[in-house]
C-alpha cells in the first residue's frame, strides 16, 4: 500500500529520474531542508502527533476509502519523513514515487488545516517536497512544459507578445456586433482597475475575455489591459516548486500595473493565480502583502452588484450549486460574497454541497494537479469521487465555480461520474443575463 | 529503601524539573531563532488577535470541523488532556509534597475524584493504543517515538493509580511512580511530547494566517 504500488508512466519524470544518483540527492535534499527550511517544518514534523484526525479531510483518502496512503499525514509519511528520518539518503526510484504523490495526489487545498488540532501545514509540507524534486529536476513533463513557458515568455501558454494584443483585438472587434463602443483599453495609465487573466484564456478561452470586455463596458468601468508581459497573473513556477521564477513572473506582473500607475489589479476567475498574487509570489519577492491592491472577479462583481452597476434582464434559472474554491475561499474568504452574488444573479437559490465554504472539498485539479497532464487524469478523476458523491447529492443542474483549473476538474468529474451537470463561470451568467444594448 | 525514595524525589527531582524546564527553554528559544533567521515569511504575520482567536475556537470541544467528525476522539483527548494536566498538579499527596519541601500550598481535588480522573487518563491512553493498532489510518502512520510518547505518559498514571491502591508491594510502586513521572517531565522537551511546548505556536501561526491574510476560519 502506497505510491510505490501505483505508479505512472511520465516522461519528465522518467527523464529526471534517470539523472540522479544518491549522491545528487542527497546534496539536493540537505540544500533545500536546511537552506529553504527551519521552524516551520522542524515544528510540524516533531509535533505531529499521528492522530490520523486529516484522514477524514482529504478528497484523496475520501475517494479510497481504506487506503491510509492517500491520507494527508500518510503522504508526508511516504515522502517528507522518509526524507528527513535518512538524511535525504534515499535511491531514485524513491524520488520517482515522491514526486509522483507530491504533484499528481495533492491539491495543496489546505482542507486538512481544517482537521488538525496542532495547526500543521500538510499543503506547505507537499510544496517543499515539490521544491526538493523540482531542485532535482523530476517534474511531469506536462506542467514543467508551462512552468518552461513562464520561464522564456513570462506567460503560461507560449503566447507570442503579439498574439497576445492581436487577441485582444480581435475580441474586441468581435464584440462590437454586439456592443458597437466596446474598447478593450490597452496601456491606459491611471486606470482604476488593471484586468489580469491567465494564459488559457487568450490561448482557448477567448470568450472569457470577450465576456469580461462586455460587463467592464456595460458597468462602465475605467479599466485597462497591457499590451506588454506581466498580462499573465498565472503561475505554475509556484507549483513545480521553481520558487524563482514564482518570484520574478508576481515582479513582473505588480511592475506591469505599476508602470500604468493603476489603482488596483481585478484578476479574471481564477484560483491559483490569486494565491500566487496574494499569498505566495509576493512574499517570494519580499512584499509582505501585495504592492498594488488585488482583487478577485467575485468580490470585484459583488462590488459592481452593490454599486447597482450590474443591470439584469432576466436572472439565471436555477437552483445551482456553489463550488467553492480553495484558493479565493481557504485563501481569501470570498465565500459569501460569492453566495450574496450567486443569489442576485439565479432563480431559485443556491443549494448547498454537504461541504461547503471553508470547508469545501476541492475540485482535484488546483495546485497544478490537472497541470501535470493526462498520464494523470484517471488519478484525478478517481480522487474527486468524494466531490462527485457531494454534486450528485445536491440534485441540481448547474454548478457555479469561479475558477478556471476547477472548470477543468469538474467538468471530468461530471463526465465521468454522469453527473449531468453543467459547469458556469459568474461571468457566464452575468454576460448571459444581463442588460444588452439594442444593436 | 528510604534512600532511594529521598533520591527520587530529592535529587532526581531537581534533575527532571531542570531538564523539562531548561530544555523547554532552550528548545523555544532555539526554535525561535531559527524561525527569525529562516522563515522570515512566515512570522512576519504572527498576530495576536488571529492567534487567540485560533487557539480559542479549537479548545472548544466539538467547534472544529476536525473535532466534529471524529467525537470518540474528541471526548477521548479532551478527556485525556484535562485530567493529564489537573490530577497531578491538585493531587493532595502532590499538595503535600510541595508543602514538605517549599511550604507552598493550594487547592487541591478530593482523591476518589482524583482516582477516576486517573483512570480516564488510563483508559484514554488504551484507547490511544488501541487506534494505532486497529485504526488503518492510524497504524499506517505511527513509529515508534509515538509509542514511546504513549508510555512515557501512561506510566505515571499506572503506576500511581497502582501506588495509591497499594496493589503490589508500595514501596516500590511508589519510587516507580515518581521516576515515571520525572522520566515524563524531562522527556516533554525531546520527544513527541514537545508539542506541549510547540502546538500553541503552530496553532497561532495557523491561525494568523487565516485570520490575517486569507479572511478565512481555521477551524
Amino acid at each position: 500500500m502506497g505510491i510505490a504500488d501505483r505508479l505512472i508512466e511520465d516522461v519528465g519524470l522518467r527523464r529526471g529520474v534517470s539523472r540522479l544518483t544518491p549522491e545528487i540527492i542527497e546534496k539536493t535534499v540537505n540544500a533545500v531542508i536546511s537552506g529553504e527550511t527551519g521552524a516551520r517544518l522542524k515544528a510540524y514534523a516533531e509535533t505531529c502527533m499521528r492522530c490520523g484526525l486529516c484522514a477524514q479531510a482529504c478528497h484523496f483518502s475520501l475517494s479510497h476509502p481504506g487506503d491510509p496512503s492517500y491520507t494527508p499525514a500518510g503522504k508526508v509519511q511516504q515522502t517528507m519523513s522518509v526524507l528527513l528520518k535518512t538524511g535525504g539518503r534515499v535511491d531514485p526510484d524513491f524520488i520517482y514515487g515522491m514526486a509522483q504523490l507530491a504533484y499528481t495526489e495533492c491539491n495543496l487545498c489546505r482542507r486538512c488545516v481544517h482537521y488538525c488540532p496542532i495547526g500543521i501545514d500538510t499543503g506547505y509540507i507537499m510544496s517543499t517536497v515539490r521544491r526538493i524534486c523540482h531542485k532535482l529536476g523530476v517534474t511531469p513533463q506536462y506542467i514543467q512544459d508551462t512552468a518552461h513557458s513562464h520561464s522564456a515568455t513570462f506567460n503560461q501558454m507560449w503566447v507570442k507578445d503579439d498574439e497576445w494584443t492581436d487577441t485582444l483585438m480581435w475580441q474586441e472587434d468581435e464584440a462590437r456586433d454586439e456592443f458597437p463602443d466596446i474598447r478593450i483599453p490597452l496601456d491606459k495609465e491611471g486606470a482604476d482597475i488593471y484586468y489580469s487573466v491567465i494564459a488559457p484564456e487568450p490561448k482557448f478561452r477567448t470568450q472569457l475575455i470577450y465576456q469580461a470586455a462586455a460587463i467592464m463596458h456595460m458597468a462602465g468601468v475605467d479599466w485597462t489591459m497591457p499590451s506588454e508581459p506581466g498580462w499573465d497573473n498565472s503561475d505554475m513556477c509556484m507549483f513545480t516548486g521553481d520558487f524563482e521564477m514564482m518570484g520574478r513572473l508576481k515582479r513582473k506582473h505588480f511592475e506591469s500595473a505599476q508602470k500604468l500607475k493603476v489603482k488596483r489589479i481585478v484578476m479574471g476567475e481564477c484560483g491559483h493565480a490569486f494565491r500566487s498574487i496574494y499569498d505566495m509570489g509576493n512574499r517570494a519577492v519580499g512584499w509582505k502583502m501585495p504592492p498594488v491592491p488585488v482583487i478577485h472577479s467575485i468580490e470585484f462583481f459583488w462590488e459592481l452588484m452593490q454599486q447597482g452597476k450590474i443591470k439584469l434582464v432576466k436572472k439565471y434559472p436555477g437552483p445551482v450549486t456553489v463550488h467553492d474554491p480553495c484558493n479565493v475561499v481557504r485563501g481569501r474568504g470570498l465565500h459569501e460574497k460569492l453566495r450574496e452574488l450567486v443569489n442576485f444573479l439565479v432563480e431559485g437559490g443556491i443549494v448547498e454541497t454537504a461541504s461547503n465554504r471553508e470547508h469545501n472539498l476541492c475540485c482535484t485539479a488546483g495546485g497544478g494537479v490537472i497541470n501535470c497532464g493526462p498520464p494523470f487524469k484517471n488519478v484525478r478523476v478517481a480522487g474527486s469521487k468524494a466531490k462527485a458523491e457531494e454534486l450528485r447529492a445536491t440534485g441540481v443542474k448547474t454548478i457555479v465555480a469561479p475558477c478556471h483549473n476547477c472548470h477543468g476538474g469538474l467538468e471530468d468529474t461530471v463526465h465521468s461520474y454522469k453527473l449531468g451537470m453543467e459547469i458556469k463561470f459568474l461571468g457566464d451568467i452575468i454576460y448571459e443575463c444581463m442588460e444588452k444594448p439594442e444593436v | 529503601m528510604n534512600a532511594a525514595y529521598q533520591f527520587v524525589t530529592g535529587p532526581l527531582a531537581w534533575a527532571a524539573w531542570g531538564i523539562f524546564l531548561l530544555g523547554s527553554a532552550y528548545r523555544l528559544i532555539s526554535m525561535y531563532q531559527l524561525a527569525k533567521a529562516k522563515d522570515p515569511t512566515a512570522i512576519a504575520y504572527m498576530s495576536w488577535h488571529f492567534s487567540l482567536r485560533s487557539i480559542i475556537n479549537w479548545l472548544i470541544p466539538f467547534n472544529a470541523l476536525g473535532w466534529r467528525k471524529s467525537p470518540a476522539m474528541t471526548i477521548a483527548t479532551f478527556a485525556f488532556h484535562a485530567c493529564l494536566f489537573l490530577t497531578p498538579i491538585f493531587l493532595v499527596a502532590h499538595v503535600l509534597l510541595w508543602d514538605q519541601a517549599f511550604g507552598v500550598s493550594y487547592a487541591t481535588i478530593p482523591d476518589g475524584a482524583a482516582d477516576i480522573m486517573t483512570l480516564v487518563v488510563i483508559a484514554a491512553c488504551l484507547y490511544f493504543a488501541g487506534r494505532r493498532l486497529v485504526q488503518p489510518e492510524v497504524r499506517y502512520i505511527t513509529t515508534p517515538q509515538d509509542w514511546l510518547a504513549l508510555i512515557i505518559v501512561l506510566a505515571p498514571f499506572l503506576t500511581g493509580f497502582l501506588a495509591y491502591h497499594q496493589a503490589i508491594d508500595y514501596d516500590a510502586m511508589i519510587i516507580l511512580h515518581v521516576v515515571a513521572g520525572e522520566i515524563m517531565l524531562a522527556a516533554i522537551p525531546f520527544t513527541r511530547l514537545s508539542h506541549m511546548v510547540f502546538a500553541v505556536f503552530t496553532r497561532a501561526y495557523m491561525g494568523s494566517e487565516f485570520g490575517g491574510v486569507r479572511h478565512a476560519r481555521d477551524w
